[in-house]
Order: structure tokens, then sequence, then C-alpha cells
């Protein structure tokens, strides 16, 4: 029974993920609009856009190989396994443990692997300036990212996300300064990691200044369908992310009953909520960067997470 | 009776002996090139069998012997401890890959009386090292692996730059044989008990320890690859016909891996805190070194030779935890570090060996090693890039690949660290935590590069576009090279507790058994702190992109057209306006390569109006190289310039020169006394 209960929540959890991701790209876009003081689109947009384009057809460079045409769904489908593995509205899912945080890392690694070469495969230009941004921009992302890891890792004594978030969820936690170093380096990241503005502009099509759009630009139809619902996962995770390591509060216990999980499901869209709106803030308050600032944007969150692992390091008390 | 193990392993060595012998006589004869790559390719799995029976315990028997030969009163020496077996698995798994390969690609060879003779003597030489159970044994061994090696990439002597590596390589592999010389020497004692179990019984004191570990990382890291030794790697490797480079790259620098693991884990005796400092550091400046220099490289081959150089690193960095706590005796985490660094090695010896049978097969295809040449070789050769792809997403530490698991377990390893008491070390272990995991994200982006340039895109020279699919020896050794990675990697348990006994006799503890984990998981503290299942992730990536594909075709569109590509609104149609490896590079090399390599973009334009055209170069400068054997090699240059003139003397100057040399040595001999 138990067991029924627990791949109830995992699969509401996967498809929780799928269902809310355009929900809350659409939310920034509205929202943005509205700072600017335009009408913008409805929130419900990119649901209109996706359904849109798996209706269309494809249209295929005549030179595009099968890597290009099997990319996409191995974007997504990593994207989503990683998405569907961060506690959402409840923590001790089923199969939480098969994938710990650094290998959540490790999954969106492999799907920008896929993006990038999928970027090459039809030999343009843009194909290959995105390619290229984007793999120096993970260079340091992945390495700022395993140092964040490192500083929660050594304070919860686990990789695992569930166990992360009960430990923040305790009394021993404190004010810890390592926390603070984590949060700002998280955030960094998952700006960079998501191609938001000040490192990437997901509305652009300006070629000097594309990352993204210029690996997906060659897609079409269904495949870009897939890709941008993959892109919209992505924010999802790392807003899970943050809200299940940070700001835990509400997260419904293993094994708890509805009541719990009702509190989960409501203190999620919540979080999500805020989260949009912060970053629609700060995507209308900030300019973009330039290509060659974005080393120092990420050496700085590189640089705090290794400040942080390095505090626990010599703080006497707490590690386990 | 059935033979033991060790005597099944030692016959198999004489038997590659004498395929040496029969391919030195019968070199020329078109058969010789499957015949004896063919029998190797037996031996090989003969050998391998074997010490995995052994090391899964379903083999018994004597684990040692002795031959009359070496020193008379030490005899040969030879054992297959578990270490030795695990070794001895890594080289014959690299071994048969390679002799199946070169039954293919053999006959690509121009004069293969060049390389058959050396390549079974390679080999046997390889596996003497791993089976050597006195210093005697192993140091004849290690030279008979360094000189066929060197004969082996020398085999195409004649083509520019090869005589100037096979130099390098002649000198670096002597220094490090002196290296390795000296150590055993102080090791072995004024006694001369030179074999293993004498300098177990005898551990050295804690000085010469010290000295003889400097040694030793002077002597293994030389033949591994470790910055700053490793100058003479991208130039050797790439130089010998491919099958050979996998081997050196994959198997040779695992060899010297052992050698490092037998005199710092075994023969050592307890190791010193501090020692860890120094692996640590040379370890992690060696993967970030070796994947920079990989990215700053175009010649496909050389890119993988530096990219094994990143891969030591990583190994060492497992090693050099190991020794860290082992050296405050946590069984447990030191069995994890010890655990990673060897799974490392033998994911490295599958997924190198792929990468260079691919580079192979582009170079028989295209006769070209020039990243900057190829391009769109996916569809010339799709089989071929299917099996580079998976080596190229393993190599990157992408789940559910090999690559991840032994990367992913030195990160468990390092967050085990803060038990480390040494106040250096604490801040040394998240700093080379951070350099690996900086090394690992440079590779990916180095593999979509190489993997990107050559297979993807628009051809760029006639010969890509002219490019054929190779044979299908090549192909089935590329693909179960590639099926390897994939089980290694899908199924990481069975690989750990394999590596148990080793690691056991290693360190003295183990890490939990793997077999008996739910879902065959791997869990490699305790479930609460981190546990990963490359199955199941597997099975979830797969499942969900199948489904998703089948939704969206059934309930979308599966509707294509064909059409010139978009490009903006305007194609370009000269395959120039490619992304290149160098403009590929070039954002990394803007923000790393500055400061390492002092990287300059040198832009020419010529004033408007002047018809010249504008030029573009990109200078890079080795810092090794300019920091520490140029001066080396001037010094060298100076010193026999200098005594060239003792060459032109005249008689009576000679005899004075005798005399005073007598004189001398009597003096020392009256002061020594």
């Amino acid at each position: 029974m138990a067991l029924i209960g627990d791949l109830a929540i995992q699969g509401t959890q996967m498809f929780l993920v799928l269902l809310l991701a355009p929900l809350l790209t659409g939310l920034v876009r509205s929202l943005k609009a509205r700072v600017l003081r335009r009408r913008g689109p409805p929130v419900w947009q990119p649901y209109l856009d996706l359904r849109r384009l798996v209706r269309k057809e494809v249209v295929l460079a005549d030179n595009a190989s099968w890597l290009f045409r099997i990319a996409p769904y191995l974007i997504f489908s990593a994207t989503w396994v990683a998405a569907a593995l961060a506690p959402t509205f409840a923590t001790g899912l089923l199969f939480s443990w098969s994938a710990d945080l650094i290998a959540i890392i490790a999954l969106l690694g492999s799907a920008r692997f896929f993006l990038a070469l999928a970027g090459m495969d039809v030999g343009t230009a843009f194909g290959g300036i995105g390619s290229s941004r984007e793999m120096m921009i993970a260079s340091l992302a992945e390495p700022a990212m395993i140092m964040i890891v490192f500083c929660l890792a050594l304070l919860a004594g686990s990789t695992q996300l569930s166990d992360i978030a009960a430990y923040t969820l305790s009394s021993n936690v404190g004010l810890r300064v390592t926390l603070g170093l984590a949060l700002v380096a998280l955030t960094l990241v998952a700006i960079a990691e998501n191609g938001r503005i000040p490192v990437d502009n997901p509305a652009t099509h300006l070629e000097l200044t594309m990352v993204h759009e210029a690996m997906v630009l060659e897609y079409s139809g269904r495949h870009l369908a897939v890709l941008e619902l993959a892109g919209s996962l992505k924010l999802l995770l790392y807003v899970s992310l943050i809200a299940c390591v940070f700001f835990p509060w509400g997260l419904a216990p293993a094994g708890s009953g509805m009541a719990a999980v009702a509190i989960g499901l409501a203190s999620y869209a919540g979080k999500l909520a805020v989260a949009g709106v912060l970053l629609a803030l700060f995507e209308t308050s900030v300019a973009k960067l330039r290509v060659f600032r974005v080393p120092g944007f990420l050496g700085a969150a590189l640089m705090l997470g290794l400040l942080g692992t390095l505090l626990l390091f010599v703080s006497r008390g707490g590690l386990r | 009776m059935t033979p033991a193990p060790i005597e099944l392993a030692l016959g198999g060595i004489g038997v590659l002996l004498v395929l040496s012998v029969l391919g030195a006589l019968a070199a020329r004869k078109s058969i010789a090139t499957p015949l004896v790559y063919g029998a190797c390719l037996l031996v090989s799995l003969a050998l391998g069998a074997a010490a995995l029976g052994r090391l899964l315990g379903y083999w018994t028997g004597a684990e040692s012997t002795v031959l009359p030969l070496g020193l008379p009163w030490v005899g040969a020496r030879f054992s297959l401890d578990p270490l030795a077996a695990v070794f001895l698995i890594v080289v014959n798994l690299g071994a048969a890959l390679a002799s199946l390969y070169a039954i293919g690609y053999g006959h690509h060879e121009a004069e293969p009386q060049r390389v058959l003779p050396f390549f079974p003597a390679f080999l046997a030489g390889m596996n003497l090292v791993v089976l050597a159970s006195d210093a005697f044994s192993f140091l004849v061994a290690w030279e008979v692996m360094s000189v066929t090696s060197w004969a082996l990439v020398m085999a195409r002597h004649r083509e520019v730059g090869n005589a100037r590596a096979g130099y390098i390589y002649l000198l670096m592999a002597s220094f490090g044989a002196l290296c390795l010389l000296l150590a055993f020497g102080l090791l072995a004692g004024v006694g001369g008990g030179y074999a293993f179990e004498a300098i177990r019984a005898h551990p050295p004191t804690a000085g010469v320890a010290a000295l003889a570990l400097g040694l030793t990382i002077l002597g293994a890291g030389s033949k591994a690859g470790l910055v700053p030794l490793h100058v003479w790697l991208p130039l050797a490797h790439p130089a010998a016909p491919s099958h050979i480079s996998a081997l050196m790259s994959g198997v040779m620098t695992k060899v010297a891996v052992y050698a490092f693991v037998r005199i710092a884990f075994d023969l050592l005796g307890p190791p010193a805190p501090w020692w860890s400092l120094v692996i640590l550091a040379l370890g992690g400046v060696t993967a970030v070194m070796g994947v920079l220099y990989a990215l700053m490289e175009t010649d496909l081959k050389r890119v993988l030779a530096y990219s094994t150089v990143e891969n030591i690193g990583i190994v060492f960095i497992g090693l050099g935890l190991g020794l860290a706590f082992k050296a405050q005796h946590l069984e447990l985490a030191a069995a994890l570090a010890v655990t990673a660094a060897l799974f490392h090695a033998l994911n490295h010896s599958l997924f190198k060996s792929l990468l260079f049978f691919g580079a192979g097969a582009v170079q028989s295809a295209t006769g070209e090693r020039d990243l900057e040449t190829m391009g769109g070789l996916i569809g010339r050769m799709p089989q071929t890039a299917l099996a580079f792809l998976v080596g190229c997403t393993a190599i990157s530490a992408l789940p559910p690949l090999n690559g991840f698991v032994s990367e992913w377990l030195t990160f468990q390893a390092i967050l085990l660290s803060p038990q480390l008491s040494l106040p250096a070390l604490k801040f040394m272990a998240p700093a080379v935590g951070a350099l690996l995991a900086l090394a690992a994200a440079l590779t990916a982006a180095g593999f979509v590069r190489v993997f990107g340039v050559a297979f993807l895109g628009r051809s760029r020279s006639p010969a890509a576009t002219a490019a054929r699919e190779v044979d299908r020896w090549s192909r089935g050794a590329m693909f179960i090279a590639a099926g390897l990675c994939l089980a290694a990697g899908v199924l990481p348990g069975f690989v750990i507790d394999a590596l148990a006994p080793a690691v056991k006799n290693l360190v003295g503890g183990g890490m939990p058994v793997q077999a008996t984990q739910p879902w065959l998981s791997i869990v490699p503290v305790a479930e609460v702190r981190s546990s990963y299942n490359g199955l199941l992730v597997m099975a979830f990536v797969v499942a969900s992109a199948s489904i998703v594909a089948f939704a969206i075709h059934r309930l979308g569109s599966r509707a294509i057209r064909r059409a010139p590509a978009w490009d903006g609104g305007f194609p370009e149609p000269s395959p120039a306006t490619q992304y290149t490896a160098g403009s590929f590079a070039q954002p990394i090399r803007r923000v790393f390569a500055t400061t390492v390599f002092s990287a300059r973009d040198e832009v020419d334009m010529p004033a408007p109006g002047d018809m010249r055209p504008a030029t573009f170069h990109s200078v890079i400068a080795d810092p090794v190289w300019g920091a520490l054997y140029a001066p080396i090699a001037r010094a060298v240059n100076y010193a026999a310039e200098r005594l060239n003139r003792l060459q032109f003397l005249t008689i009576r100057v000679y005899l004075s020169l005798v005399f005073l040399a007598l004189v001398g040595l009597l003096l020392v001999l009256a002061i020594w006394l």
C-alpha cells in the first residue's frame, strides 16, 4: 500500500513538473511584459505555442544527420528525468535514490552535450557560435555547481536531495554563512544555466548575442516544441532545487497523508510564483553582459562556492 | 592437473614472445598480419580470463612462482595477487581490443615488418611488468615495454616529426627507468633484497620512503604523463599506428599507474599524511592542464593523447586521496578513493582505446589527422560515428556511461575529506574537487568540439567528402569497446565488487558489497549519504524519450520536409563559414589560456584601400616546455660544446688526464676507507 502511495507521488511529480513548466515560463514572460508596460501574451501562451509546434511538419536541413533528429528527445528526457528526481512538493520520492544531486547535474550536462552537438550538426556559423559559447559558459557553471553541491553535501552529510532538504528543515541549521554563499552562487548558476539576462537573452534573435537560440536555430516543428519544453523544464528544475534546498518549508515528508500533500502542493505553487516574479523583476532591471564578461559572473559563483566549502572545512562544528 | 593461473599467464607471455619472432620472420607475407594479430587476440583473451578467474576466486592455485633467471640470489619472481590481476585484466582487455581492431586496420600498414615483430613483444612486456614481483624482473620488463613501444612509435620514422617524437620519448623513458631503478635501489637497501616480499618485510625508514616516493612519482609519472613530465606523450602516442596509440594511451599509462600503486601503497609501508599533498597537487594540475592542452590542439590524435594526460590526473587525484585516508587509517574512505582511481583507470583504458580506434578509422578513411580538414563524417561513416559518440559521451563523464561513475566515486571520496586532520589537506581537498569539476566540464567542451568538427557539419575537404566506412574487424572492436563502456556504466556494482580484493590488500578495508544492494544501485558509504543507479537512470531516459517521441508522432505531426539550411535566412554555401576547431575553442582560449599559455590572437587588418587579405593568427606558448625543458636542453648543449674541446687534445694531455684521474680515485679511496 505504501509502495502504491509512493509510486503515485512519484508519478504525480513527474507529470506535475511537465504540466507546470510552460506555465512558469509563461508567467515570467507575461510579467516581464507588464513591467515593461506592454500588454504581453497570456500566461498560458507557451501551451498554445507547444500545441501549434507539435502539429506542424518538421523542416529539416538537407544535410541534417540522425543525431539532429534524436537529440531533441534525448535532451528532453534527460532534463525531464532530472526534474522528476528533484523534490517539488514532497520528499522521499520513490526513485530519488537512483540519482543524487551530482547525478542530476550530470544529467543536465548530458542534455547540454547533445544540444551543443545538435547545434553543430547542420554546419552553420550560428550553430557553431551557440555551441562554442554554451560550452564555455558550462565549463564555468558546472564547477560552480559542484562547489555548491560540496557546500550542501558537507553540511547535510549527504548528496541526496531529500536528505539535504530534511537537514535544512531540521533545527540544527541555524544561520550559516556557507548556506548564504551557496544560495547566492546557486542563483548565479541558475541564471546562467537557463540562459536568462544578463548571461543570455531568451527573447533575442540578434545574432551576436545569441547562445541558446543560436543552437536551436535550425529546429522547427515538433523538435522545436520538445526543446522549448525541455528549456521550461530546466527553469522549473532550478527553481525547485533552490526551493527544496533553501526554502523547504511545506514539503510533504515521506509517507504523509493527503493534507500534508495538499499543503506541499500549495506551497510549491506559491514558491514558483514568487520565483517567477523575482526572475521577471530581476531580468527587467539588469542589462545583458557582453559574452566575455560572463566568465567573471560565473567565476564569482565558483569562488563563492569554494569559499563556502573552505569555510566548512576550517569551521569547527557542524560537519557530519 | 590444471595449471595455476600464474603458470598459464607466463605460458601466454611465452607464446607472445614466440609470436614476436614469428612476426619478424614472416612479416612480409600477407597472411602474417591477420595471423599474428589473431593469435595475440586469443592469448590476450586467455590471459584476461585467467586474471578474472583469479580475481573473482573461481580459480585457485599457486599465486607466485620463481623462475631460475635474473639475479642469482633473487631469481625471476612472478606473482598474480589481486592487484596484479586487476591490471592484468586492464592490459589484456585493451590488448584484445587492439588486436581485433588491427586484424582489419593492419592491412593499411605499408611496412608491416616494422610493426608485427614488436606488437606481441610490447604486449608481453606490459604483462610481465604487472606480474613481476622482484625489482630486477620488474625493471627488465619495464624496459622491454619501453623499447618495444619506442620501436612501434618509430614504425613510420620517415614522417615529419616522428623522429623527434621518438627521440624525446627515448629520453623520457630512460629518465623514468633511471628514477625507478634508484627507487628500487633505495627500497632494497644495502642487503640487495630485491624481491618484493623482502622489501615488504623490511619497510624503509621515513626519509628513505619519502625519497623513494619522489623517485617513483618521477619514474612512473613520466610514463603515465603527469604534468610536467607529459611532454613526450602527445608527440609519441599519435606518431604510432592507431592500434598502438590506443595501447600506449589506454594501456601503457595504466601499467605506469600500476607501478605507482604497487610501490606507493604496497612496498613503501605506512604512508605519511603529507605525501598526498604532493600527489593531489600534481593530479589536479595534470587534470586541468591536460584538458586545456587538448582544447588548444587541432590534431585529432594529439587531442586524444592530451586527454589521456587529463585522465591520468583524475586517477592520481583518487590515489592521492586514498593515500591520505590510508595514512589516517580511515579504511572505508581509503577504499572508496582507491576504488574510484582503479575504476577510472579501467574506464579510461576502454574509452581511450575506443576513441583512438575511431581516430584510426577516420585517418584510414580520409588520410587526415587535422580536425580542420574533416566534417560531415557522420553521413559517410555512420557506424564509426556512433561508436565514437559513445566514447565521447563516456569520456565527458556523462551518465549513464562509465566515465561518470568513476568521477562520481571520486567526488564522493572528496566529500569524505573533512575527516582528514592535516590542515593543509583540508584546504587542498576542496580545491582539488574544484579542479576536477573544471576538468570534467572542459572535457565535455573538448569532446563536443572533436565530435562536432570531425563528424558533424559539412565536409571541409575532398578527402572527407570521399570517406568510406571502415572494415568489419575495426567496427567490431569499436562496438565491443562501446558496449563495455555502457556495461561498466550501468552495472558499476559488479566492477566495484571485482576490484574489492585488490583494494582490500592495498588499504586494509573495503566498500560495502554492491551486489547485494537493491535494484543494482551503487552505494559508496551508506544509502543515506549517496547512491546512484546507472541502470535505472538509463531506463528512465530511454523510456521517457521513446514515450514522448511515440506520443508526438501519434498525436501531433510526423511529417518531415527536407530543405536547405535556414541559417538566419542567409545560408552561405561555402563550408569554410562553419565553426572550426580553432574557433570553437576561441572563447575558452580567451578565458583560460591567456593566463596559462599566454595565448594571443594576432589580427593583421590591412588599411582601407589595401588589397592584401586580412590574416588572423592565434599564438600559444607551452609554459612547461619553455620553463623546464628548453633551459635543460640549452644547458646540455652548452656543456656539450664546452666538453667538445676534450676531443681535440694531444696525447700528452690525455695521458696527464688519465694520470690525474687515477690519483683522484686513489685519493677518494684513501679518504673513504
